[in-house]
């Protein structure tokens, strides 16, 4: 399977996750845009060293996984794609931060290797919510929240037109790229005497695609503006639902939850 | 660096940013010049479409297509002659060659919010620092100051045969400029949000030349790619039938070292020994032979107040930028370490079982 099949199937099980029904699903899309902005700025504001303080916050996804009715484990894939940069910049601060700060049974360990750790889990919990958010959420209603809050039109419509075309694209690079290594056995990707000729081809027919694409668009009444359905309001706990985690984040951040849980019982 | 084969990687190896790398405040501010930007673009796109009587609503399936076909583009593998690695397109320089900056540069903010969105490359959050990084160097720096100047000038002379060499040249030198500066904001971005303890001119020497191959290479595979559209569809190509002489090959050397000089003199100067500049201006610096320039005492600067006191004391609470010691515990900056860790545990026993109560109750809806 080449890489824009597996974008492509990427894709569709993402469709398929965000078309499913549960409690969060009918949550509105502006509540559900709210907490993930609202817990991806919590997570990444704590302290480099507030490796306990920041490890509360993982209830949040995992919560909202169950609440879903989605496995935790469906967005790890997701998470080569976000970590390379994360972990080359973690990697290195042991290296310069070698002050001893925290002694677990006798063994020392440094302020690099806890910022580290933060920096990784920051990275792993921004992805449970961001990816929480799109697999519960289908990207016209996110569109829709958009245009409310009066992000400009042209944006929302190329986005959305964006979004349907990619997976049209996807399949025809797909299909492409398989007939060119059929053609080539054993080669690695695309040979320099074909590096103009393999996209510019597909890109001169999409070009004439879009206009064909305008044309028919414009006999079925598009003027430049995508119309949404009016009642796409969500559950009537939505507004409850942002409301009780942002006071829940706000709570995590000022008070050192685990902290506080284990004096109660150490 | 290439050898790392890395899913969905195109602009760059480490040019997408994550919302872990970015501290609130930083990440808001490339919010508010990336939306800047955007709103330019978009009043720009609007004067066009009053001036040539062509509707936006007209051009929005053909920057939809050429966004998705610069998603669908980097998913290709462009095997480099004797390395046996692999390099991807540039998609900044080729949309704003096809589609123009301003339209360009909207193209390429969806690119990047869908990436963001469906395959977790970048952050949420991260969007506005990478939009910053990737789309705005390379639809405008990119064009502005590289693309267009050489596809005006006389290099390689007015035959069509010249035309060739400009389209080749701006690809591959645009690439190369607008990937250095987008990787010298990354590294800007991540050292302002005091993430990594990486020193900021250890992160430059790391970033910059692992990011001049990339640039070398993605330069030519756009260039490759616009010259193919060029040979079949001259019109699609901006500027390449352009009125030649308007930048002589002299004024465009000079551009070009212009720009050279001020990116790496910015460079050096943002990586010197002083990386602190008002600092030095308020306390000077009498290692470096430097005394006082302002006459302050930077050890008494500044005076004890109750009002400064509770000021100081919400600015702990609230800093959006964090800092590199943990509130309320000075001499232990990983706080209480006995119960922080048995606290711990217990988070991790909860999520464990409502993972495990949710995957009982997913079970039993399937049957």
């Amino acid at each position: 399977m080449n890489q824009a099949e597996r974008a492509c199937q990427e894709l569709q099980a993402m469709d398929e996750l965000a078309a499913k029904s549960s409690l969060i699903h009918r949550i509105g899309a502006g509540s559900k845009l709210l907490v993930t902005i609202l817990y991806i700025v919590t997570v990444v504001s704590f302290s480099k060293y507030d490796i306990f303080g920041l490890f509360v916050m993982v209830l949040y996804p995992v919560i909202g996984y169950q609440f879903a009715l989605i496995p935790v484990r469906t967005c790890f894939y997701k998470l080569r794609v976000v970590m390379p940069l994360v972990c080359a910049v973690g990697l290195l601060n042991p290296f310069f931060d070698k002050q001893i700060i925290l002694t677990i049974g006798g063994v020392g360990v440094s302020g690099g290797v806890i910022s580290m750790l933060t920096l990784m889990m920051k990275g792993v919990f921004c992805l449970m919510a961001s990816f929480l958010l799109i697999a519960t959420t289908s990207i016209e209603s996110i569109c829709a929240v958009l245009r409310r809050i009066h992000c400009p039109k042209i944006l929302t419509s190329l986005l959305l037109l964006t979004f349907r075309y990619v997976s049209v694209l996807l399949e025809e690079v797909s299909v492409m790229t398989q007939a060119y290594h059929l053609r080539a056995p054993g080669q690695k990707g695309i040979h320099i005497s074909a590096w103009g000729s393999f996209l510019g081809q597909l890109l001169l027919r999409s070009m004439d695609r879009a206009t064909a694409l305008y044309e028919s668009m414009e006999l079925r009444g598009f003027h430049g503006e995508f119309y949404y359905a009016a009642g796409e309001k969500g559950a009537r706990y939505s507004w409850l639902y942002a409301l009780g985690w942002a006071a829940l984040f706000a709570l995590a951040r000022l008070v050192n939850l685990p902290a506080l849980l284990g004096t109660l019982f150490a | 660096m290439y050898g790392i084969r890395i899913p969905h990687k195109k602009e760059g190896f480490f040019m997408h940013m994550a919302d872990a790398l970015l501290a609130p405040g930083v990440a808001a501010t490339m919010y508010v010049v990336s939306a800047a930007v955007a709103t330019v673009s978009i009043v720009k796109l609007r004067k066009e479409e009053k001036l040539q009587k062509q509707p936006i609503s007209k051009r929005l399936p053909v920057m939809a297509v050429m966004a998705a076909l610069v998603f669908a583009g980097q998913m290709i593998n462009y095997t480099i002659p004797g390395t046996g690695s692999s390099g991807h397109l540039c998609g900044g320089m080729m949309l704003s060659a096809l589609l123009g900056p301003f339209a360009g540069f909207l193209s390429m903010i969806v690119v990047l919010a869908i990436q963001c969105l469906f395959f977790a490359d970048g952050g949420l959050m991260a969007l506005g620092a990478n939009i910053w990084n990737m789309a705005f160097y390379g639809c405008f720096v990119g064009y502005f100051l590289i693309y267009r100047p050489i596809m005006h000038s006389r290099l390689g002379g007015t035959s069509k045969g010249g035309a060739r060499v400009r389209i080749i040249v701006s690809s591959i030198v645009g690439c190369v400029l607008t990937l250095q500066l987008g990787a010298f904001s990354v590294v800007l971005e991540t050292s302002l949000s005091g993430i990594s303890d990486l020193p900021f001119g250890a992160f430059v020497g790391l970033m910059q030349p692992i990011h001049l191959a990339i640039g070398l290479v993605e330069g030519l595979i756009t260039g490759a790619v616009l010259l193919f559209v060029y040979e079949a569809r001259p019109e699609l190509v901006r500027e390449a039938n352009a009125e030649k002489g308007k930048y002589s090959l002299k004024t465009t050397v000079v551009i070009l070292a212009v720009v050279a000089a001020i990116i790496g003199g910015g460079l050096s100067l943002l990586a010197s020994g002083n990386p602190d500049g008002l600092e030095w201006a308020l306390f000077g610096n009498e290692d470096a032979g430097y005394n006082a320039n302002m006459g302050l005492d930077e050890e008494n600067y500044g005076k004890s107040s109750g009002a400064a006191d509770a000021a100081a004391s919400i600015q702990e609470k609230t800093a959006f930028l964090p800092d590199y010691a943990f509130s309320g515990d000075e001499e232990n900056p990983a706080g209480t370490t006995v119960s922080g860790l048995v606290g711990a545990l217990m988070v991790a026993v909860v999520a464990g079982a409502v993972c495990t109560v949710g995957g009982i109750y997913r079970k039993k809806k399937a049957k």
